[in-house]
């Protein structure tokens, strides 16, 4: 099984996917010649021509738009947006049309589109460059909402986005593309939606997240282990939208003590809707209040290094967050 | 529009390409249309259903221009006002009855969306919404998929003026501009945006926008039935040749308020709208037939009647259908388990 970077498993995805089903796509600023200016489409044109591999004008809601109506004709586009911050002059199409085309015909129509946008920050990006987005679109029913954060349930769930009847945003993390790497199957496999994944076993303390933070909590959970004994027990959502509820009040109970992470700020991020579910569901199962370690509530993420470090979760921060949880 | 020009012995309807039969046919929607029109306006005045949003004024564009394209297989992305052009693709009066009374056999939304938002994947009718224009990609989108699967069918989009203004119509126009896509894209210009008239709407013209998106712009008279069909015929002839879009900007004037909620003589005079009453292309179009031997007053009296019958029986239709159970306000968020589409 060859080790490959996150970003080499979306590309393979894609690259599978198009070989599989003509009917696939991919359309967005500097996909082509280019071939994205991350890489991700890097060589896709040159396997699968100029149509297929479509560079587009600068026009993020005709993206959006334009592959609304090719999905609706029977294609199965993937929209890139370059940037997930750039991606909000496409939010009337996403939100007012893809997420309720099915719904509003009545089940005449579907809309099977995918839309994939960098999440993240840590490159120094500044505001625009570094944003999480995943809240503006959270709680919009008829959409589905994917973060992964390993290389591959990149590749699995983007597959299964693909083929999917519905619209899917896949929300990559920019500072995954280099950072994880690990054997990645060449084979057809997918992950499917909405099931979440336990990535380490423990009793206690559980930590709920997605994406790249998740990074964090592995390393610290390991050190926690060989420092203090600490156990922990991680859940990886991968899908945002819907949550796999089962998985997440399974966590919670299985430790009482839970901790929510992600990059996205606090105030109304998908953490809030995590632990609404747990307090729902299992509030007398818990043994400490239920922890979040956020993005800070500031708009966007400045680019100075000391102010990117201090909004950004890192290895330590989520460390101490679980220690205290345990010590709790 | 007088049946013959001095210099062609041929009647204009003929030289278009349309046979008498078509031109009278193309009559009986726009009238249809008119009194459909009519009739559910009655009907939100008397309680009946709950909102309506008038096309009364731009049926001759819509019918002329449903004719003008291929109705067995293009793709139609029309706007809230275009009943006479669903009328033409194939809907029928039972259905947008079932609409207007938001009825659980309503194919365009089984009862969830106002009137006026059509669809229908049987005709080729792609499902629609109301934030204004973000169909115009979405046209776009059907005439890619349809170049990348070498099918000679073109998509056919509607939208208002003031719509026009809208960043959508813009990235459409010119995603569609540069990959030269066969869609054909109809400005119905009525003059107003509910109540914002034109010259506080647009300092140019819609038709000239083409310009800047390197294809035709063309603006008809939206009253006259072969001034529409022969702009959106030749613009379907372009884009099956591959020579791209083409937009139409038809002139025409809403003789209805905006909506069931709109008065509009709070901006408008009546005045106004009685010299635009004058300008209507349905007796105009009317007159063209009669004085070409095609249609007479006695045809006219019984279509009247026979539009009646068929109305009364779609209202009753629509009237007695159920409305949809409650809880299926949950269904069709997304597919079904193990559902293909």
């Amino acid at each position: 099984m060859p080790v490959m970077e996150y970003i080499d498993a979306i590309r393979l995805a894609m690259k599978e996917e198009m070989e599989l089903d003509e009917r696939v796509f991919v359309l967005g600023e500097d996909v082509g010649v280019k071939g994205g200016v991350f890489t991700t489409t890097k060589g896709l044109q040159e396997q699968f021509g100029e149509q297929r591999v479509l560079d587009t004008p600068l026009s993020e809601s005709a993206i959006a738009g334009v592959a609304i109506g090719a999905a609706m004709y029977g294609m199965r586009p993937i929209a890139e947006m370059q940037y997930s911050d750039f991606m909000l002059p496409a939010t009337n199409q996403i939100i007012s049309e893809a997420a309720k085309i099915r719904y509003r015909s009545n089940n005449d129509w579907n809309c099977p589109l995918v839309v994939r946008a960098p999440i993240g920050g840590g490159i120094f990006g500044g505001l625009y460059h570094s944003q999480c987005p995943e809240s503006i679109f959270f709680g919009t029913p008829g959409l589905k909402i994917v973060a992964p954060y390993s290389a591959y349930d990149a590749k699995g769930l983007l597959k299964a986005a693909v083929r999917d009847p519905d619209p899917v945003l896949f929300f990559e993390n920019k500072k995954c593309y280099k950072l994880i790497k690990e054997d990645v199957p060449e084979d057809d496999y997918i992950v499917p939606l909405g099931k979440a994944n336990v990535l380490r076993e423990g009793d206690d303390i559980t930590v709920i997240g997605y994406s790249l933070p998740l990074h964090f909590a592995m390393q610290a959970a390991e050190e926690l282990e060989a420092e203090h004994g600490i156990s922990s027990h991680i859940l990886d959502l991968r899908t945002l939208q819907p949550l796999d509820r089962e998985a997440i009040i399974a966590a919670a109970r299985l430790t009482g003590k839970v901790l929510i992470i992600h990059e996205d700020n606090k105030t109304g991020g998908v953490g809030g809707e995590v632990s609404a579910i747990i307090s729902e569901e299992c509030l007398f199962d818990l043994d400490a209040p239920i922890r979040r370690l956020c993005g800070p509530d500031v708009p966007a993420m400045p680019i100075s290094p000391p102010m990117e470090k201090f909004f950004l979760l890192n290895k330590d921060k989520v460390k101490e967050a679980m220690l205290e949880l345990a010590l709790y | 529009m007088n049946a013959k020009t001095p210099l062609e012995q041929k009647l204009k309807h003929e030289q278009l390409g349309l046979s008498d039969q078509k031109v009278v046919e193309m009559y009986k929607y726009m009238l249809l249309a008119r009194k459909l029109d009519e009739r559910i306006l009655l009907l939100q005045r008397a309680g009946k259903i709950n909102f309506h949003v008038s096309g009364i004024g731009q049926e001759v564009a819509q019918v002329a221009a449903a004719f003008a394209l291929d109705r067995e297989r293009d793709y139609f992305l029309p706007y809230y006002r275009d009943y006479g052009f669903v009328l033409a693709v194939g809907m029928t009066l039972k259905e947008l009855m079932l609409s207007s009374f938001a009825k659980a056999e309503d194919p365009n939304s089984g009862g969830r969306q106002m009137p006026g938002h059509f669809g229908s994947k049987r005709l080729r009718i792609v499902t629609g919404s109301s934030p204004v224009t973000t169909q115009v990609p979405h046209a776009v989108g059907f005439a890619l998929a349809a170049k990348m699967q070498k099918k000679d069918v073109v998509s056919f989009v509607t939208f208002g003026e003031g719509s026009s203004n809208q960043g959508d119509f813009h990235e459409g126009c010119n995603f569609a501009g540069v990959q030269k896509l066969p869609v054909i894209i109809m400005c119905e210009n009525n003059q107003y945006a509910i109540s914002v008239p034109i010259h506080k709407q647009l300092a140019g013209k819609v038709s000239d926008r083409a310009l800047g998106y390197g294809f035709p712009g063309v603006r008809v008279d939206g009253n006259d039935a072969f001034e529409v069909f022969a702009a959106v015929k030749e613009a379907r002839e372009r884009a099956v040749r591959g020579e791209g879009p083409t937009l139409i900007e038809a002139m025409l004037y809403r003789l209805s308020p905006h909506s069931t909620s709109d008065n509009d003589l709070a901006y408008r005079t009546k005045e106004e709208v009685e010299e635009n009453r004058k300008k209507d292309g349905i007796p105009r179009f009317k007159q063209y037939l009669i004085e070409c031997g095609l249609w007479s007053e006695e045809q006219d009296a019984a279509l009247s009647k026979e539009l009646a019958e068929q109305l009364k029986e779609a209202i009753e239709y629509a009237d007695r259908a159920p409305f949809p159970k409650p809880e299926d306000t949950l269904l069709h968020v997304y597919a079904d388990e193990g559902e293909e589409k």
